[in-house]
């Protein structure tokens, strides 16, 4: 509990600060806290991958990328009246649905009651692995993972097609250089 | 102590739904490009939060099978989630390529900015 | 100079572990927790602190950008590869049981081949994401 209010303050924190650089380092902490939550709600390979991706990965392609642009946030000059209104109907709107939810940590709710039973008992008879989130993720899901893996190829292909190239200069660089070396020679 | 108790069960709830209203305004309020990406991230964490919490049953473990222990959380949400993290990131990968040429063609990732100079040009 | 040099120290620690590390986790997906993402993720963060410490060109003649290149579409090859497999020996497309004598042990040879591609596939594209973004620089 104590770990989902340091979250809560993590993103506030995220909201207000305007320095780039402190935003990525806040989401990697946020991630870290993430992680620490779901070990406690017993998801340990969601737990290892949120860490790895979530404060390894993404926080180093967002300081790359802040090393290629600039890295403070202009002042906003709109007043945030009309997404505060927004974001305010939207959270009483998901809160007025989490009533009818079921209390946390119960045993008897119907998400428990029909195949994740099976998965737990057939799963070593039928592949002879222990752990359940990887039979069911590579065999008894193994379409998803297919699926799954498709997509990170296809986002890499397209990373590669957007910055992989050499970066040709625009009209506008390739005259000041121009202009610069004239001046020079 | 009715009302404590009522309130651990669904604070987890309240928590989700906190981040994820807080992650939608980043996206809508804020103009600058990768501040807009860092929320769409924030909302993506409280989705997976907000499937995870229903699986976990107090008193199991993690569906890891093992004689020692009778009661599993269901690993089903796990699975679901993993996927979901990876292809999240993915995105996110994307989305910084695409901030990356926006600011080589335009200057800048502030989108009010880039509108003035999309009306201007 | 001198956190130069510590840090230079550091990194040639724990790059090794890393990497064996990310081996670790790929083949005890099955008992305890892991899997091919997250050993994927590993390896590539093994990689890419290589080369934040000691520069993109000595990463690059370590792990050159044309390998990283080719082993995107090789896990995923690797992948649908087992499922043409396995209907090739008569059952429905990746069903494991039928690449082996024995159900379970071709279940386990399946998740083997299957959780390798999704390593080489993952590991693959975080490091030639990474190699696109510094190498562009101004």
């Amino acid at each position: 509990m104590v770990l989902l209010t340091l979250m809560a303050i993590v993103t506030i924190a995220v909201v207000r600060v305007r320095n780039l650089f402190a935003v990525v380092i806040l989401s990697g902490i946020y991630s870290f806290l993430m992680a620490s939550v779901l070990i406690v709600l017993d998801a340990v390979d969601v737990a290892m991958t949120e860490a790895s991706v979530g404060a390894g990965i993404a926080t180093v392609l967002m300081l790359g990328t802040l090393y290629l642009t600039k890295t403070t946030e202009s002042v906003p000059t709109h007043t945030p009246l009309l997404p505060l209104f927004v974001a305010a109907v939207v959270g009483g709107l998901l809160l007025y649905g989490t009533i009818g939810l079921p209390p946390f940590g119960s045993a008897d709710t119907p998400v428990h009651a029909n195949v994740a039973p099976r998965y737990l008992d057939k799963s070593i008879e039928e592949t002879g692995v222990p752990n359940v989130v990887t039979s069911v993720l590579a065999s008894y899901r193994g379409f998803d993972t297919l699926g799954e893996t498709t997509v990170i190829f296809t986002a890499g292909i397209g990373v590669l097609l957007l910055i992989g190239g050499r970066r040709r200069k625009s009209k506008a660089e390739a005259e000041a250089e121009a202009e610069a070396s004239g001046e020079e020679a | 102590m009715e009302v404590l108790s009522g309130i651990v069960a669904h604070y987890n709830q309240w928590i989700t739904v906190f981040l994820m209203v807080s992650g939608l305004y980043i996206v809508v309020a804020r103009g600058n490009m990768v501040k807009k990406l860092v929320g769409l991230g924030l909302f993506q964490t409280s989705v997976y939060l907000l499937y995870i919490s229903p699986g976990k049953i107090l008193g199991g473990t993690a569906p890891i099978l093992d004689p020692a222990y009778t009661t599993y959380s269901n690993p089903l949400p796990h699975v679901l989630i993993l996927t979901a993290i990876v292809v999240g990131v993915a995105t996110l990968a994307l989305g910084l390529a695409l901030v990356v040429r926006i600011n080589e063609a335009y200057g800048t990732i502030e989108e009010d900015e880039i509108f003035d100079r999309d009306g201007a040009a | 100079m001198k956190s130069d040099l510590l840090l230079r120290i550091v990194t040639k620690l724990l790059v090794p572990f890393a990497l064996v590390f990310a081996l670790y986790v790929q083949f005890h997906g099955d008992y305890g927790p892991g899997g091919g993402f997250q050993a994927g993720v590993i390896c590539a963060a093994g990689i890419i602190l290589y080369a934040i410490i000691f520069g993109l060109p000595a990463a690059q003649r370590v792990v050159p950008t044309w390998v990283v290149h080719r082993m995107i579409p090789l896990g995923v090859l690797l992948y649908a590869g087992v499922g043409v497999v396995a209907m090739l020996r008569g059952g429905v497309y990746l069903n494991y049981s039928v690449l082996e004598h024995d159900p379970v042990q071709g279940q386990h040879l399946g998740i083997l081949l299957v959780e390798l591609g999704v390593l080489i596939t993952v590991s693959g594209t975080m490091t030639s994401v990474f190699y696109a973004f510094t190498g562009r620089g101004r």
